[in-house]
Order: structure tokens, then C-alpha cells, then sequence
């Protein structure tokens, strides 16, 4: 390693504003009420949690939701035990991927209701029963955290 | 110079506040847009460029994985540039070597922002570097200013004969905006509207500047055996040209612009162009300020040295002169950064086509456009002609 | 969480905030070193000879190493200016200021700074005093720190 001369410490801080659309707001209102909302191509038939304005195959307009079941099967899973600067969230979590039933495609949301203290305690739940089943928290924001986490059946 | 290549399709969305979408479908509604402007399908397409300003812009990383699925580029071959204020010139440079170099046939170049998303003079400020010039130069006007006021002093040109110069631009250009179904900013302003506007970055008021405009821009690149069986009038790829400075502001002369005039220079000899004025019939350059214009104008070899002034006062460069600038309204009017500089080179291709419908210049088969970047160091130009 | 834009349309307002620590390295580091003694620094090329403000490590023309720093005075005139009167989030500097390019005295390229002392309030009297050509001289901060700013602001000589 090479002779170390100071560090400058600079911080960049942006405000932004995304736009919603129409899609994605009518997916955060679905949450509100406890709906998980997809829609379906008209061409090739996949269905789609969240939501597309298009079909990412076929490239056709969608619109139309379909409201779709709450459980479904974890395809994989990590354990974060590192937080970085301005996670949103608080480690340990479990981030997954959920292949919701009736549903086209993965969803990434979080796996929780039980001890995540130790990786084996939880890599033998996981295990045992990879179904799961949305939980809701009580206050809305319309927001994909409306939903707490999937827990194991 | 590699195999001869042409543009054979164009597409636009209509540049502005677009807050009705999010930022994929805005990119989709350009990419639609050319693929119908040249009755062509995503299969048809061999390769895909995409490039924005620093993706700090709208708070999302490496947009080109974001718009994987709206520029239909999945299971292609994609390439991403970013150069800033000469993006859009970059990506048809791009595309144009990948097509003149026999890798590709048929090449879709897409450049977009929404500046609406971000707040963009915080972020253009991050292309400074910290430990020196970002706490002095307060965004994009703040860099353009001081060319204004450097080009002034250089050749005497009085404050008023500058000041009236620069009026005339925005005057002429807010009002050419009207007949442009795409430009954000269509003004009918007087002269007073713009000498006596709100001082920004003195010299430049309200009126000299461009908007933060949200806005995607979609050209298709093709070889020649593709151009000439697909496109009636295609427009074709005459001369290229880009050159920068150095990295910092105080390195280099911004007035007798060396890298704006090897530009110029590079491109020129491409086309075979020696007489820019009287071979051009219309020139598209990036003007997001009025006074930079002016400045670019003696750097192409549209006038003399310290006499852009003068021959804008005299109507020079206006929709019914010698040399019409910027007939589309130009950056002035529109400016969302990606793809501001792939509009120039849309605008030009439209121009030698045929197809730039209420701002069509009449006969026009050499078209210039031109593109400007970082804090001031970069500049791109492409000129378009109407046959091989 | 979602909001309304003026237009009527939904939006999400959020904000990034990423931190970073840059490394100096030696020319930054001695560069800034020479703030603290009221010193400005430059490097001189030995191919093309021109001194270069700030002192850098290598010259961007000729892409030779510059290792002979050279003092410039902390006199110089101004090559070009602008006023700055509009504000962007988190601005570290607050508007009105003016920033200049300045050629210091034994240097032979412009150097960006700002120039203060001078009653903005007026833009005509501002153009009287702030013009290519006008000498200005450094004013320090009294407490250095290592960093651009140390120079508080270049003042014109013409201001008592």
C-alpha cells in the first residue's frame, strides 16, 4: 500500500421526484386494502406482479388488474446481517425471491415472522416449508412495505 | 471511413413535463415512435446504444438495465455512453461506427432524460470535482456565463450589440418553437421580454437559458444495402467530428474554442465541405444558451471572428437567411440532456429528408448538427447530406 | 408516501444522500499545505514550460510529469466573471456571489475562485468595478483548514 496523504470527506445530497404512473399507483392502492395486484399480457397470457404498463415480452400495452393470491413459494433467499450507509433497512432481514401462485414471475420482498438471529436456525425453517403467506402491518402507506414480510406456512 | 451508413428512422416524444409517465414508458414512447417512423419491428434490430446524462440525474443507477425491456434490447447486444451535454452526439457516433464497421446492419441509438425528476443544477454540479471548482460554479449557466462574458471583452463587442444579439436568438428560436409539434417552450417574446428578464448568471437572464425538459429521442442507424432497400430518403452519414478540452475550466481558451473548431475541422473534411456557409443549408446547433450560439457560429466558420453579433443582427442565421439555425426551436426550447444532442442529429436527418414538416427548410440537402458538453469541454458534430 | 405534483400527477419525493471520502493524494495534499502559509502553488512542465495553477502531477497537454512546484504570486487579473443569482439544492455557495477565472501573476492559465468585497446590490456598479483585466489580490481566512476555501474570496485592488 502506497504513502497515505489525507482523505476528503464530501458528502453528495440529491432531491427527487419520481413519477408514479397509473400502474404502479393502482398497485400501491391495491396494497392499502390488503390486494396484491397483477395484470395480464393479452398476447402471450403471462401475468405480472407488480403490474407493467407493457408486457417485457411481447411488448404490447397492459393495464386491466387482477387481483392474486397472497401465498406462494420461496424460489431463493439471502440473509443481510450489513447495514450500509441509509439502508432502509435494519439488518438481519431476509430478502426473497416469492413465486407468488398463478403468478409469472418472481417477487422481491422480505421472509420474517420468526428468529433470524442465527443463519442455521433459519436456513432449517426455510427448509422445512418454503411455502408463505403474506402479513400485513396494520398502518398503510400504499407502499410494498404495507406488506411486513412472508412468512412460512 | 468505413462502409457508407444512413439514418432511415426517427422518433420523438413530445418533450416537456412528463410526469404522467414514469421514466420506462417515457423511453418506450420514443423508441415506438421511431420503429413506426421506419415501419421496422424490434427483430429487424442488430444492436442497441443508449446513453443519458450521470444517472445522479433521476436517482437511478445505470439506466440502461433499467430500459432493457422499453428499448426492447433484451437478448442484444447493447452499448452505453455518457458524455453529458454531448450524449445524444456520442450515441449517433456510436452507432455509426458500429454500422460502418460491418458488425451491425441495423443499429437503434436512444437518448432521454427526465430532468423533471431530479433537481439538475445540484446534479450537474456533482461533474465538478470537489476538492476545487464545485463550490464556485453554480451549475450549467454559471460555466456558459463566463464564455458570454470572455467573448464579449475579447472582441470589444459592446454589452448592448452582445445583449441585442443574444435577444434576437431567443426571440427568433421561442417563436420558431411554434411550428415544432415536438419542443417543450413556444414563446412569443419580444426583445424586452428577454434584455429586461431575471439575471441568473449575469450576462444570462430567464430567456437565455434552456428548460429542464423530460424527453427521449430514437434514431435508426443502417448500412447501405439496408438503407437503400428499406428507406425511401434515407439521410446520409456525410462527416463526424468530436474533440474535448481539458478537465478544468481555467485550462483552455473557451473563445477561440480549439476543441469546438477541430470539431468543426474533422467534420468538415469528412464531408468535403471547405465553404460551411454557403454548403450548409441548415445547421442544428446545440444552443442551450443564447450567447453560446453566437460564439459557435465563429468557431464553425459561419462568420469571422467577433462578427456572430453582427451577422445574427442582420438575420444571418435566421429561418429565412443565409444559413437557418436551429429551425426546430433548437435547445433552447427543449432540452432534455440525453437525448438533446440525438434531437440536433434527428433534426438534421429530418431536414435533408424531407420530413420537418412546418420548420422544413426548402431544400435542404446538407445539414449540420452539433453537440456541447461538460463544463464546456466536450463538443460533437455529424453532418447529414441528402445523397451518398 | 405518494404525493400530487401541480399537474395532478402521482409522485414519490424522496431524497439520496451518499457519503464519500476522497483521497488527497501527494498534490492535492502539498497544494493545499501551501494554503495554509497564504501560498499558492503551481507545477511547472518542463516541455511546453508553462506553469500550471493548481500544482498538478502531470501536464494535460504534453502528459509529462511536472515535478517542479513553483510559488505564483497571490496577485492577478480577471480573464472572465459571472454573477450567480439563482439557487439549486444544497448550493455551497449561497447566492449572490461572483466567481471569476483569474490569471495570477507567474502562472499561465486561469484559476477559479471568487470575488468578494465588492456590494452586489448593484449590477451596473458591479460591472464598473468586476471586468477582464481588473487585479485582484487573495484574502485569507483566518483559520485554515487545507481546503479551496481558505482563500476566503479575491478582492479588487481598486476596493480599500
Amino acid at each position: 500500500m502506497g504513502k497515505h496523504f489525507s482523505t476528503f470527506r464530501h458528502d453528495v445530497w440529491l432531491p427527487y421526484k419520481f413519477a408514479v404512473g397509473q400502474v404502479f399507483k393502482a398497485f400501491y392502492d391495491g396494497l392499502k386494502e390488503e390486494k396484491i395486484l397483477g395484470n395480464q399480457c393479452q398476447s402471450c397470457g403471462k401475468i405480472f406482479v407488480p403490474p407493467r404498463s407493457f408486457c417485457p415480452d411481447c411488448n404490447v400495452d397492459m393495464g386491466d388488474y387482477t387481483e392474486v393470491s397472497q401465498e406462494g413459494e420461496i424460489v431463493t433467499w439471502t440473509l443481510a446481517k450489513e447495514a450500509f450507509f441509509g439502508s432502509p433497512l435494519d439488518p438481519p432481514f431476509i430478502t426473497a425471491l416469492i413465486r407468488l401462485d398463478g403468478v409469472s414471475c418472481d417477487l422481491l420482498h422480505l421472509v420474517g415472522g420468526f428468529d433470524l438471529s442465527d443463519v442455521t436456525g433459519v436456513r432449517q425453517r426455510i427448509k422445512k416449508n418454503r411455502r408463505v403467506r403474506a402479513v400485513w402491518n396494520d398502518e398503510k402507506q400504499g407502499h410494498l412495505l404495507d406488506i411486513k414480510y412472508f412468512e412460512p406456512l | 471511413m468505413g462502409r457508407a451508413v444512413a439514418i432511415i428512422g426517427m422518433g420523438q416524444t413530445k418533450h416537456g413535463r412528463r410526469y404522467d409517465v414514469t421514466y420506462p414508458d417515457l423511453v418506450r414512447e420514443g423508441v415506438q415512435a421511431a420503429f413506426e417512423d421506419a415501419s421496422l419491428t424490434p427483430a429487424d434490430i442488430d444492436g442497441v446504444v443508449f446513453g443519458t446524462m450521470p444517472s445522479m440525474m433521476e436517482g437511478v443507477a445505470m439506466t440502461h438495465f433499467y430500459f432493457a425491456d422499453a428499448l426492447r434490447a433484451v437478448g442484444k447486444p447493447m452499448m452505453k455512453t455518457e458524455t453529458c451535454g454531448t450524449t445524444g452526439m456520442s450515441l449517433a457516433i456510436t452507432g455509426y461506427y458500429w454500422v460502418a464497421s460491418g458488425l451491425a446492419d441495423i443499429v437503434l441509438v436512444v437518448g432521454s432524460e427526465k430532468m423533471h425528476e431530479g433537481d439538475s443544477q445540484a446534479t450537474m454540479s456533482t461533474v465538478l470535482e470537489p476538492f476545487y471548482l464545485r463550490p464556485f460554479l453554480a451549475g450549467a449557466p454559471g460555466v456558459f456565463s463566463m464564455l458570454a462574458q470572455s467573448w464579449m471583452e475579447r472582441y470589444d463587442i459592446p454589452e448592448d450589440k452582445g445583449r441585442e444579439a443574444a435577444g434576437k436568438i431567443s426571440v427568433d428560436h421561442h417563436k420558431d418553437a411554434f411550428d415544432n409539434p415536438y419542443a417543450h417552450i413556444k414563446k412569443d417574446l419580444s426583445m424586452e421580454d428577454v434584455t429586461n428578464g431575471k439575471v441568473i448568471t449575469y450576462p444570462y437572464r430567464l430567456w437565455d437559458i434552456c428548460p429542464n425538459s423530460d424527453g427521449t429521442c430514437a434514431v435508426i442507424f443502417a448500412s447501405e444495402e439496408k438503407a437503400k432497400k428499406l428507406c425511401a430518403r434515407p439521410a446520409w452519414v456525410k462527416g463526424v467530428g468530436f474533440c474535448g478540452d481539458e478537465y478544468w475550466y481555467g485550462d483552455s481558451d473557451k473563445v477561440a474554442w480549439e476543441c469546438a473548431i477541430d470539431t468543426a475541422k474533422q467534420a468538415y473534411k469528412q464531408a468535403g465541405i471547405t465553404n460551411p456557409l454557403k454548403e450548409l443549408d441548415v445547421a442544428e446547433v446545440y444552443n442551450p444558451f443564447t450567447y453560446v450560439e453566437l460564439i459557435h457560429y465563429e468557431c464553425f466558420g459561419f462568420c469571422e471572428p467577433g462578427k456572430a453579433a453582427e451577422a445574427t443582427l442582420k438575420g444571418t442565421f435566421s429561418r429565412g437567411g443565409e444559413l437557418p439555425c436551429d429551425p426546430s426551436g433548437g435547445v433552447l426550447c427543449t432540452n432534455p440532456i440525453g437525448a438533446t444532442a440525438l434531437v440536433r442529429v434527428a433534426e438534421a436527418a429530418m431536414q435533408v429528408a424531407g420530413k420537418a414538416g412546418d420548420h422544413q427548410i426548402d431544400g435542404a440537402k446538407t445539414a449540420l448538427a452539433h453537440g456541447l458538453g461538460g463544463v464546456s469541454q466536450f463538443n460533437g458534430m455529424m453532418i447529414l447530406g441528402s445523397s451518398l | 408516501m405518494i404525493t400530487f405534483e401541480k399537474g395532478g400527477n402521482p409522485i414519490i419525493e424522496a431524497e439520496a444522500r451518499v457519503p464519500y471520502e476522497l483521497a488527497m493524494g501527494p498534490n492535492w495534499y502539498r497544494f493545499f499545505e501551501g494554503f495554509k502559509e497564504e501560498k499558492i502553488f503551481g507545477t511547472r512542465c518542463n516541455k511546453c514550460n508553462r506553469v500550471l495553477v493548481p500544482a498538478r502531477g502531470f501536464c494535460p497537454r504534453c502528459f509529462v510529469d511536472m515535478n517542479e512546484w513553483v510559488e505564483v504570486s497571490n496577485e492577478g487579473v480577471i480573464i472572465s466573471w459571472v454573477l450567480t443569482d439563482y439557487e439549486y439544492f444544497g448550493m455551497p455557495t449561497k447566492p449572490p456571489f461572483v466567481t471569476a477565472v483569474i490569471r495570477l501573476d507567474g502562472s499561465d492559465c486561469g484559476f477559479m475562485h471568487l470575488i468578494g468585497g465588492v456590494d452586489l446590490s448593484d449590477l451596473n456598479q458591479v460591472r464598473e468595478i468586476i471586468t477582464r483585466g481588473t487585479r485582484v489580490k487573495a484574502v485569507w481566512q483566518k483559520e485554515k483548514t487545507g481546503c479551496i476555501q481558505d482563500i476566503e474570496y479575491f478582492k479588487p485592488l481598486s476596493i480599500p
